[in-house]
């Protein structure tokens, strides 16, 4: 069997042996329907707060403030729709974003704009980082909503969102950050932040893929996107995947556990190493520091390197048939890899970006790995520039 | 026994192509399944005379499933690599220009030469493949006595797509498979078949990949709106070979040289357009037996059997994809330029067009058709 080392973890993460155990049940004996009054329905409804609860103390809320969804996606879209336009008038309202936010926030805003709402992108510096004044600065009176992420999916890099979130509530706009890729890998604590809305998603904390969670601050008036029933306090209609729920309360309640344990350092280090390590090779960089290379706050687990000379695609590509996942830019619909907006947006040259690799660890990650991955890039990277049509520096390979 | 040579399949989602990665896969090579992404289908899509939505084309995520299924079934790693960009560059730039100088573009031979056999062949060795197969009617073989490698027509004559392929250098046939050249089209369906390929019935595709139901016209508009320069001012006169003006049209780009339909003047006998002047935007139209002449000049030769041409040589030539090859001699004319001589006139010398030279089954090379003289 091909050893295989899987470094692309804010794609998505495997689920922990532990919240697997937790599920497992909820797919088998405990089938009950949340809203049953009978004993199967209260043993399920019992399961789904339970997981409530365990997601509220990740991010330090109450358990009230927390409405499950299918994923990050739906989520960031409640937030984004619920709010701008929720029937009430959304032509002419105003949302700010950045140019760097996930799919789900980018389209969804686009879609507002389609139904006659405004939006306005803030620009990132070189770093990937959102100017709080530029935000401050784009606010109108008609500004309904700010939506700006909290830790980003290429770079990792941290915005500056308490200082966002300070704006907002001077200005009495309703502020929602997409914490999809923060959760799991740094503490959270929604009244630091100062947000009304905060998405995570299950899947980028080791918990199952298919759920998902809004933070919704009590008093925030939102309109739900799917009718039907009286879930999640009218928030979100339909029957509750327990299991998934299950899972991802199990993954935010061991996340929490993580952090007590120095987890996330332990990550720290070994990202570290790796990228040291790559940064060795001639003619990369880091995407995501200052032209200094004074390091941006960042998330633990990722790093993002440009290799000259290299097409990323074809780099992942070689990769992976040796055994090593990483990942360039984000994959469309076909699977092909379409130039990051994130390193676009951050003003990378268009042969940069595409030269660009993220490497992501997990909890399942070990030092061993992180051996294995440089024991193939080096090389690999050589060999492609060697066949490289635009890599003038070529290295006679024996 | 020396390790297996790794394959990259160039795989379309469509029946040969897939039919060649399970032959390769049987033989026991190490096979690596890659499709190109060559152009957004949607791009496009609901700009004025454009279809609002396109299935079942060509890089249309309908094939790219196709080629992921084939891929799965067969055991094989499948990758997707976006070359929109070099496609856009290297063929659709010059698929359009072509058209508004007043030539007929052949964008299958661009893609295979800028590409099939270039792109894709350096991912190819990049990733670690010694050669790329694809599902084109075509043979290679190398011959010793000459040195060189040879590209020659498949045994199925009916799909020859060599004409296609003049384009390719020795190093890009040394590192070619083409394991359809010695089968015919019902024996490629049958074989996949028997691999039990979801594509097997699939229909065949004819026309080009990135004009949605042929309409190389609105293609043109719509991809010139987009670009923000619509065709202004591309009208000009339509003139008879005696130099008298009989009417007007809306640009050159509507005509190809032996066109009958769609010229918008009556007269008592069939006019076609004899030729398209590029300078004075004139369309000359005439009788059909002033579309016949003998020599035309090609450029930009590609030679495949043989590394130069000294002297004239006995050839037949192939002026369009679907004509039958005609006795000629061609001789040299300068740097990559070819002089061909026909036996027998030929009807409509397309500029734009190749002019592919054969001995027997074996193509020599091949160049676009400059003018006819």
């Amino acid at each position: 069997m091909q050893r295989r080392v899987y470094l692309d973890n804010n794609a998505t993460t495997p689920v922990l042996p532990e919240v697997l155990e937790a599920m497992w049940p909820y797919f088998g004996e405990r089938f009950g329907n949340a809203s049953s009054i009978h004993h199967h329905g209260q043993e399920t409804r019992a399961a789904v707060e339970r997981a409530r609860e365990s997601v509220a103390s990740m991010l330090g809320c109450r358990a009230s403030e927390i409405v499950f969804t299918s994923g990050g996606t739906e989520a960031d879209n409640l937030a984004i729709f619920g709010l701008a336009c929720s029937g009430r008038a959304n032509a002419g309202d105003h949302v700010i974003t950045s140019t760097i936010e996930h799919h789900a926030v980018l389209k969804a805003c686009k879609h507002l704009v389609a139904q006659r709402a405004e939006v306005t992108y803030i620009p990132v510096d070189g770093r990937g980082l959102v100017d709080p004044a530029d935000v401050k600065r784009a606010i109108r009176p008609n500004t309904k909503l700010i939506t700006i992420m909290l830790a980003n999916n290429e770079t990792g890099v941290l915005q500056s969102v308490a200082e966002i979130g300070k704006i907002a509530a001077e200005a009495d706009i309703y502020f929602h950050t997409d914490a999809v890729q923060a959760a799991g890998k740094i503490a959270i604590h929604v009244n630091k932040i100062g947000c009304n809305l905060l998405t995570i998603s299950g899947h980028k904390i080791h918990g199952p893929q298919g759920v998902g969670a809004l933070y919704v601050r009590k008093g925030t008036q939102l309109e739900p996107m799917l009718y039907g029933g009286s879930h999640e306090r009218s928030r979100r209609a339909g029957t509750e995947n327990v299991a998934g729920i299950v899972g991802l309360g199990k993954a935010a309640e061991l996340a929490q556990a993580g952090f007590e344990h120095g987890d996330n350092q332990e990550m720290a280090i070994a990202r570290d190493r790796l990228e040291r390590e790559l940064l060795n090779i001639e003619a990369t960089g880091l995407n995501g520091a200052d032209l200094n290379g004074e390091l941006t706050p960042r998330v633990p687990n990722t790093t993002n390197i440009y290799f000259d000379g290299i097409e990323g695609e074809a780099l992942v590509i070689a990769l992976d048939l040796k055994g090593l996942a990483v990942s360039t830019g984000a994959a469309c619909s076909s699977g092909a890899i379409e130039p990051s907006h994130v390193l676009t947006a951050m003003g990378l040259r268009h042969d940069r970006a595409k030269a660009s690799i993220r490497f992501s660890l997990g909890k399942q990650n070990t030092p061993e790995d992180v051996d294995f991955a440089l024991g193939l890039i080096p090389e690999t990277v050589a060999h492609l520039r060697d066949l490289s049509p635009v890599w003038p520096n070529k290295v006679l390979s024996g | 026994m020396p390790p297996a040579e790794t394959i990259a399949v160039a795989m379309s989602g469509g029946v040969d192509s897939s039919t060649v990665a399970a032959m390769l896969r049987a033989e026991g090579r190490t096979v690596i399944g890659l499709t190109m992404q060559l152009w957004n289908q949607r791009r496009l899509a609901g700009h004025e005379g454009m279809p609002e939505s396109v299935q079942g084309r060509c890089c249309s995520i309908d094939d790219v499933y196709d080629a992921r299924r084939v891929a799965e079934t067969l055991g094989v790693p499948y990758y997707v690599v976006n070359h929109e960009e070099r496609f856009e560059r290297d063929v659709v730039r010059p698929f359009v220009e072509e058209y508004l100088a007043g030539r007929t573009p052949i964008p299958c031979s661009l893609c295979n030469n800028h590409l099939k056999f270039d792109q894709l062949l350096i991912v190819a060795q990049q990733i670690g493949a010694d050669k790329i197969a694809t599902g084109h009617y075509a043979q290679v073989a190398f011959d010793e006595e000459r040195n060189r490698w040879l590209l020659k027509r498949p045994a199925d004559k009916s799909k020859d797509q060599t004409y296609f392929l003049f384009g390719l250098t020795q190093e890009q046939l040394s590192r070619t498979l083409f394991p359809l050249g010695s089968m015919t089209k019902p024996e490629v369906r049958e074989l996949a078949r028997k691999h039990n390929l979801v594509i097997a019935e699939k229909p065949d595709s004819q026309e080009i990949c990135f004009v949605p139901g042929g309409d190389y016209k609105r293609f043109l508009e719509a991809y010139l709106t987009e670009q923000g320069n619509a065709p202004t001012e591309v009208g000009g006169e339509m003139v008879t070979t005696d130099g008298k003006v009989i009417g007007e049209h809306a640009g050159v780009h509507n005509f190809t040289v032996g066109q009958r339909k769609g010229l918008g003047v009556a007269t008592g006998s069939p006019l076609y357009v004899i030729q398209i002047k590029n300078d004075t935007r004139q369309v000359v139209v005439g009788k059909d037996e002033e579309l016949y002449s003998r020599t035309l000049r090609a450029h930009r030769v590609n030679l495949i059997s043989t590394a130069e041409l000294r002297e004239p040589m006995r050839v037949t030539v192939k002026i369009r994809h679907k004509h039958q090859p005609a006795p000629a001699t061609i001789e040299p004319a300068g740097p990559e330029e070819v002089h061909v001589t026909f036996d027998e006139p030929q009807r409509a010398l397309t500029p734009g067009q190749a002019a592919v030279f054969y001995d027997g089954d074996i193509v020599v090379g091949g160049g676009w058709i400059e003018n006819s003289e």
